[in-house]
């Protein structure tokens, strides 16, 4: 290694690699034969002062695209925000005849099937990355994170299409009357199996997210450095030990990142869900029952709104899960920039 | 001293040594679990989709309830309409924010913006289609094929912008350095020199956002709404395959619920095939030895 790195002696300059050597030898005279110069000193920098102020246009367009975003939620939903307030997020009355919005079904049926989401997807994933990173053998590699990430590709709608024909009798049949037979006790498993509801909002929910949740922890994992797998190996553990004290540990934060942003995407997710959910803005303890969701709601209705009131509480829903799911993606950023960024990926090669 | 040295390689115990491999097991089944949906969405779309596909759904608009035949020739073209809106909209300025942030960003406006484009991949897709719907919508009083084209712009940006700094930054300096000396100006040389070094990996990119929002729905529910009829006017409702998948989707009807399948492979296929024809066209045709 060390030989490699010292500067070698060097006699000669290397020959130059010519093709036939005609052309070469042309070239050069044309070169030695050229009597203007290639440049006269003159070059304007108009073009390339218009042409950086062009990108940063293009990059202070970002940020307007966001204060647009911001701008056309907030005034949009004044007029639902004037007349309800705070109240809006505390009421679960939802009448667009008598004009009465509140938003809390959509808020609980939004936090319930992104948690039930979380609950199946996070040991699902940790298990997928851990089994990709720390003990599969490299030839699986490429193939399994290719295929877990091909899962990403698919698009909301179709995971839609599959839920209701085949994830929904599947649940109908044989998962929600098993459920209700061994948990049916704890009141979260109760009442007529429909096989759409909470229950299928949230597996479909959990499908959709283990991609994101895997490749990030993956990623996350990758950056543990060597070292600590050695020192934990060298100390006795076996190699679930290690995992677990080694790598596991050191990866927390990235983890919980990781997590969060696949909650961020949960909180957002519209198609499958509204497809699969049940569409009803009720407040129900068991998990078969059908619910709604924020996204649902706008999905559902918003082309529907008659009423001025009614469109802007429908706007304000919107902007209530954009801040949402903005706070949850910032947040989830930092953790894991707090774990890949401190230690550059260098450090495992 | 021997004591302690026996004591380091006491052998490992049976309850670890079975914890080990019960957590490997676990980890085995997990991949199982991971894996059995996404075949068996693969299955149920190829089963299911081919048996659905034939001429006339290629060539026909959909029939009315009770008909049957009828196809999703108009969703296909309009879907083929709204991408081909969000991606003159969306591609150039992606592009533009990634050379800003690459070329022009690394200081703290550049942090801002790469922030501001991280919150806004993360935004809900729904979101961006009420904010559409009030910039478009609102003011033509109608839905249209370019409402929904701005909608699935906004979404294109912050991928494209990410993806194309980080290619960008891959290109080494010295080649942009070697540029300089040769007296050429920067913006010749970020365009022909540092871009076209990159140009696969930004392309690469581009289809990345492509892929993401061709199959998009709900920004485009109240923005391009959908259309029953054949429509080539951007300014007017059009159909798009996402859209007409869903209708048919929730609908009641076996007839379209088969169709919805169809309309499923037909997707996911022709994003395939535009990914793909791209990255040949990079390789082989057109844009080789870019």
């Amino acid at each position: 290694m060390s030989n490699q790195a010292l500067p070698r002696p060097r006699f000669n300059a290397p020959e130059p690699e010519r093709g036939p050597s005609e052309q070469g030898s042309k070239a050069a005279l044309k070169i030695e034969t050229r009597t203007t110069p290639l440049l006269d000193g003159r070059v304007s920098e108009i073009p390339d002062e218009v042409f950086g102020w062009a990108m940063r246009l293009c990059g202070l367009a970002v940020v307007a695209l966001l204060g647009l975003i911001v701008y056309q939620l907030v005034v949009g939903s004044q007029l639902s925000w004037h007349a309800f307030g705070w109240k809006f997020f505390g009421q679960s009355d939802w009448n667009p005849v008598s004009d009465q919005y509140g938003a809390l079904p959509f808020m609980y049926g939004t936090i319930v099937s992104s948690l039930l989401a979380l609950v199946i997807a996070v040991p699902l994933s940790l298990g997928v990355a851990v089994f990709i990173t720390e003990m599969c053998p490299i030839s699986l590699r490429g193939i399994l994170s290719f295929t877990t990430e091909l899962l990403a590709a698919i698009p909301s709608v179709v995971y839609g299409l599959w839920a209701i024909f085949v994830l929904v009798p599947v649940l109908r049949e044989y998962v929600q009357p098993f459920l209700a037979t061994t948990l049916g006790w704890t009141g979260l498993f109760s009442g007529p199996p429909y096989g759409i509801g909470m229950l299928a909002a949230g597996v479909i929910l959990a499908i959709m997210i283990i991609p994101i949740i895997s490749s990030i922890t993956r990623e996350v994992l990758t950056v543990v450095p060597q070292h600590q797998r050695e020192a934990v190996l060298a100390l006795g553990a076996t190699r679930w030990e290690m995992i677990r004290m080694g790598v596991l540990r050191n990866a927390r934060a990235g983890i919980v990142g990781a997590i969060i942003l696949g909650l961020g995407r949960a909180l957002g997710e519209t198609m499958a869900v509204t497809m699969v959910i049940g569409n009803r803005p009720e407040i129900a303890k068991s998990l078969f029952a059908p619910g709604y969701t924020m996204a649902s709601v706008l999905a559902n209705e918003f082309t529907e709104a008659t009423g001025d009131l009614y469109l802007s509480a429908l706007i304000e829903i919107g902007l209530a899960l954009f801040f949402v799911t903005i706070v949850v993606n910032a947040l989830a950023r930092l953790m894991v920039w707090s774990v890949t960024r401190g230690q550059p990926a260098r450090s495992i090669a | 001293m021997p004591n302690t040295t026996a004591a380091s390689v006491a052998p490992i115990s049976w309850r670890r040594r079975v914890t080990d491999h019960a957590m490997t097991g676990v980890a085995v089944l997990t991949v199982l679990l991971v894996l059995l949906p996404l075949f068996a969405i693969f299955a149920y779309l190829v089963i299911k989709g081919i048996g659905s596909i034939n001429i006339a759904f290629l060539t026909q608009t959909p029939k009315p309830v009770g008909e049957p035949g009828g196809g999703m020739a108009n969703a296909i073209a309009g879907s083929m309409v709204i991408l081909a809106i969000a991606s003159v909209l969306g591609v150039p300025l992606g592009i533009g924010a990634g050379i800003f942030l690459s070329e022009y960003g690394r200081n703290r406006y550049g942090d801002i913006v790469r922030f501001v484009s991280d919150v806004l991949n993360g935004v809900p897709s729904i979101v961006i289609g009420i904010v559409a719907y009030g910039l478009v919508v609102m003011r033509q009083k109608h839905f249209s094929a370019l409402a929904g084209g701005v909608a699935l712009a906004i979404m294109m940006v912050p991928t494209i912008a990410r993806t194309t700094e980080q290619m960008l930054l891959l290109v080494p300096q010295s080649i942009r350095e070697a540029a300089y000396g040769l007296g050429v100006s920067r913006w010749r040389t970020t365009l022909s020199i540092t871009l076209r070094t990159a140009t696969s990996g930004v392309i690469t990119g581009v289809m990345l956002a492509f892929a993401r929002v061709a199959g998009e729905t709900a920004p485009l529910l109240f923005t391009a709404f959908g259309n029953q009829f054949w429509n080539w006017k951007i300014g007017q409702p059009t159909a798009a395959l996402s859209l007409q998948i869903f209708t048919y989707a929730i609908s009641p009807f076996d007839e379209w619920h088969r169709q919805a399948w169809a309309g499923a492979l037909v997707l996911i296929i022709l994003i395939v095939a535009a990914v793909a024809a791209v990255r040949i066209a990079v390789r082989h045709g057109t844009l080789a030895g870019a």
